[in-house]
């Protein structure tokens, strides 16, 4: 019959605005500076650099080997090498970054810096509100802001935290089990050269 | 007469003169529409409401439109001709003897100087029971006319458009 | 006590009236009268503005707009600004003087238009002998502005625009003034006021509007369906579609005249809303004896909001209408239902009251309507497909 589509059209929008006030599925919106969205675990904004311990200078992971620099596509990463050296987690004596610059307007999140890091020292951070109203270096961040301590990538994200603290983990237990068995054979040797 | 009537008969005048006198004919037409609800008020003025409402309601709501789709459809350049010919004087001349004589001739005859009737309530009621019953051959004759000409332009407007068929 | 109330607009102007000199009496009533129902009018233009998008909002699913005010309610003082502020452009190309006069064009008859419509008890602004024919004169007026609105944009998408919201407008006036001659018909006057008080008594339960009548009824839906395609109201809105021609005859202007249109277009629906009011839903008159106690001109504004609401409903449920679909619709399904049920009516009249009468007018609104609707929505057969240049 003519108009029974019509009819039918407008209880389901009768049913829309009134399900509206009622049930939530019927109103999506997430009015947003009030309410936020939650994060998925995957998600990733721009680049951190991590820290162990408490002091940033010190606990910095970063040895400055400049690969993330020469992989980044966009090349909105620029360090320049320290002329010393300072201990790392295993204790042995690396270079650390003068200067890390990481441009956020040029940086597209790709993630390839983190892929090629030998150390776990760059990781995708999650912050996402940023603007700025300088137009030419609001959005360079420098060292001091971009490092971050270890406690907040694993609040962010947990379960690559876990992960990379497994690695570096496993990677001081070789080394140790390396100096171990070198002090046997050096124990062994001396023992022989007695 | 009161001073409205002056008004209008200006405004109605003014109307018809930029009517015939602009360059670019769909301001001509608007002109016009102006000179319709001018005259609509006129009668208005005249206590006669179901004429005057109705000269709004076909002339301004229908005829103008249709003079204006009329313009479109057959459009040509812009007027390139100069807006003041050659004869202007002469023709200004002719027009004002014409007008003289008409006036003389008016004047002088029975009609203007007869003693006028009192004017007709002519409410809408009366109209429709004049229409229905004194008139009513004539309203059929225009309705005719009407379906005559609706029904030849539906068939202009289908021929148009299988010319090949 | 309820009549002190349900006069008390007539009554405040007859005092503020009687502030003035003997001689300016009469035109001091005219400026009042004339200031309060602008009053009225802009300002209910101005909140529907905001309940449409909240209504549209709620109905699709999401939030209309909140910020400004509380829930949002002080968008159209936003809106205000925003639109006197802004830049008027007028195209170098563009007929100055026409572009100029078209917004009042279409302003000014559609505010005339509510000088007869009666808002309560003693409540119309003129009480003309033929005030149904005062307002389609007026709606009629209309249209020669959207004319000069897309012509003098000098724009052929504005033109297109115009030309086809012309044809819709002429289009659906034949139906909508026909269904409107039926109540004329069985009421035997032009004069709105009129036709609100003959429908002023109560019958049984039901009051004696002419809704609950079959041709009430069916005049009713198809002059409802009319005014939506007048006030070029989804899903008529064809002329202006939002997502085709932009904004169709009035692409061109900017800042306040496209206020003035938006304007004129609202106000438009209001008079028809109010017309169909007076002459379907028994104008300002109550729907129960018992209910009689509430002043005139708040059921007059309860019917007037309950269509629009109607109005704002439909709009978001329905998609709009082709061009062509839409003079199909308004030659060939809406003028035969309007001719048949002005026969409907005039038997109405004739057959003296009772079941008979019900059961004959029933059967000529319901038929025709099933069998046009039969031939119209019946799909067309598929023909073996002709080339005219191959093989």
């Amino acid at each position: 019959m003519l108009g029974e589509g019509i009819i039918k059209g407008m209880a389901e929008t009768a049913k829309n605005f009134v399900g509206s006030y009622f049930t939530a599925d019927r109103l999506t919106t997430v009015q947003y500076p009030e309410e936020r969205l939650p994060l998925f675990a995957n998600t990733r904004q721009f680049p951190f650099l991590v820290y162990d311990g408490a002091d940033w200078e010190k606990g910095l992971r970063c040895v400055s080997c400049q690969i993330c620099e020469k992989e980044c596509p966009p090349k909105c990463i620029y360090i320049v090498k320290s002329k010393d050296k300072k201990p790392d987690y295993k204790g042995q004596m690396q270079f650390y970054p003068e200067t890390f610059n990481i441009d956020l307007s040029v940086c597209m999140s790709c993630q390839i810096c983190v892929e090629v890091c030998p150390f776990e020292s760059i990781k995708m951070d999650t912050e996402y509100e940023l603007s700025t109203d300088n137009r030419f270096d609001g959005l360079l961040v420098r060292k001091e802001q971009l490092a971050k301590s270890n406690d907040h990538y694993r609040k962010i994200h947990p379960h690559d935290a876990a992960a990379s603290d497994a690695a570096l983990a496993a990677e001081v237990a070789k080394a140790q089990a390396k100096a171990q068995a070198a002090a046997v054979k050096n124990a062994g040797s001396t023992a022989a050269a007695k | 007469m009161p001073p409205s009537f002056y008004i209008l008969a200006a405004l109605t005048i003014a109307a018809t003169a930029a009517a015939l006198s602009l360059r670019n004919l769909v301001h001509c037409a608007l002109a016009l529409s102006v000179a319709f609800i001018g005259l609509a008020a006129v009668y208005l003025q005249l206590d006669a409401q179901f004429v005057g409402l109705a000269q709004i309601l076909v002339y301004v709501g229908a005829v103008s439109i249709l003079v204006v789709f009329a313009i479109l459809l057959t459009r040509n350049d812009e007027a390139t001709k100069p807006l003041v010919s050659r004869f202007s004087v002469a023709g200004a001349a002719t027009a004002l003897v014409v007008l003289g004589v008409l006036t003389w001739a008016i004047d002088k005859s029975e009609f203007t100087h007869r003693k006028l009737p009192p004017a007709p309530a002519a409410t809408v009621r009366q109209i429709g029971d004049a229409l229905m019953t004194h008139y009513v051959l004539a309203l059929e004759v225009i309705a005719l006319l009407l379906t005559a000409a609706l029904i030849g332009a539906v068939i202009i407007a289908m021929h148009n458009e299988e010319p090949k068929s | 006590m309820t009549d002190a109330i349900d006069q008390i607009f007539v009554n405040l102007k007859h005092w503020l009236v009687g502030w003035c000199p003997a001689d300016l009496q009469p035109l001091a009533s005219i400026i009042l009268s004339v200031a309060m129902v602008i009053g009225v009018f802009a300002g209910l233009f101005a909140v529907v503005t905001v309940i449409e998008r909240k209504g549209l909002g709620r109905i699709q699913n999401r939030y209309g707009p909140n910020r400004v005010g509380p829930f949002g309610f002080l968008q159209f003082a936003a809106d205000g600004i925003k639109t006197l502020t802004k830049e008027d452009i007028v195209p170098r190309a563009a007929d100055r003087v026409v572009h100029y006069l078209a917004p009042l064009a279409l302003v000014m008859p559609v505010f005339a238009a509510y000088a007869v419509l009666p808002f309560g008890r003693n409540m119309t602004l003129t009480e003309l002998d033929g005030g149904l024919l005062f307002f389609f004169a007026m709606g009629a007026s209309t249209e020669l502005a959207v004319f000069m609105a897309g012509w003098s944009s000098r724009n052929k998408y504005a033109l297109f625009g115009a030309m086809r919201a012309i044809a819709q407008m002429i289009s659906y006036e034949i139906p909508l003034i026909l269904s409107a001659i039926t109540v004329v018909m069985l009421t035997g006057s032009l004069s709105l006021v009129k036709i609100v008080a003959v429908q002023g008594t109560y019958a049984g339960w039901l009051p004696d509007w002419n809704v609950f009548t079959p041709w009430g009824f069916a005049g009713f839906v198809l002059f409802m369906i009319a005014a939506a395609a007048e006030s070029n109201r989804s899903p008529f809105d064809l002329p202006e579609g939002e997502s085709e021609i932009i904004a169709g005859y009035y692409i061109e202007y900017s800042g306040f005249k496209f206020a003035l249109f938006f304007l004129g277009e609202y106000l438009g629906m209001f008079a028809i809303s109010g017309l169909a009011i007076t002459l379907f839903l028994g104008g300002w008159h109550a729907p129960a004896v018992w209910l009689t106690w509430v002043p005139s001109y708040v059921w007059f504004m309860a019917k007037l909001m309950a269509l629009i609401l109607l109005f704002i409903w439909v709009r978001g449920t329905l998609p709009r209408l082709r061009q062509d679909q839409l003079m199909n619709f308004a030659w060939k399904f809406m003028l035969p239902l309007a001719l048949i049920n002005l026969l409907t009516a005039g038997l109405w009249h004739f057959i003296p009251p009772g079941g008979v009468r019900w059961f004959i007018c029933s059967a000529l609104v319901v038929g025709p309507y099933l069998m046009l609707g039969q031939g119209l929505t019946s799909p067309d057969k598929a023909t073996k497909r002709v080339y005219r240049f191959a093989d």
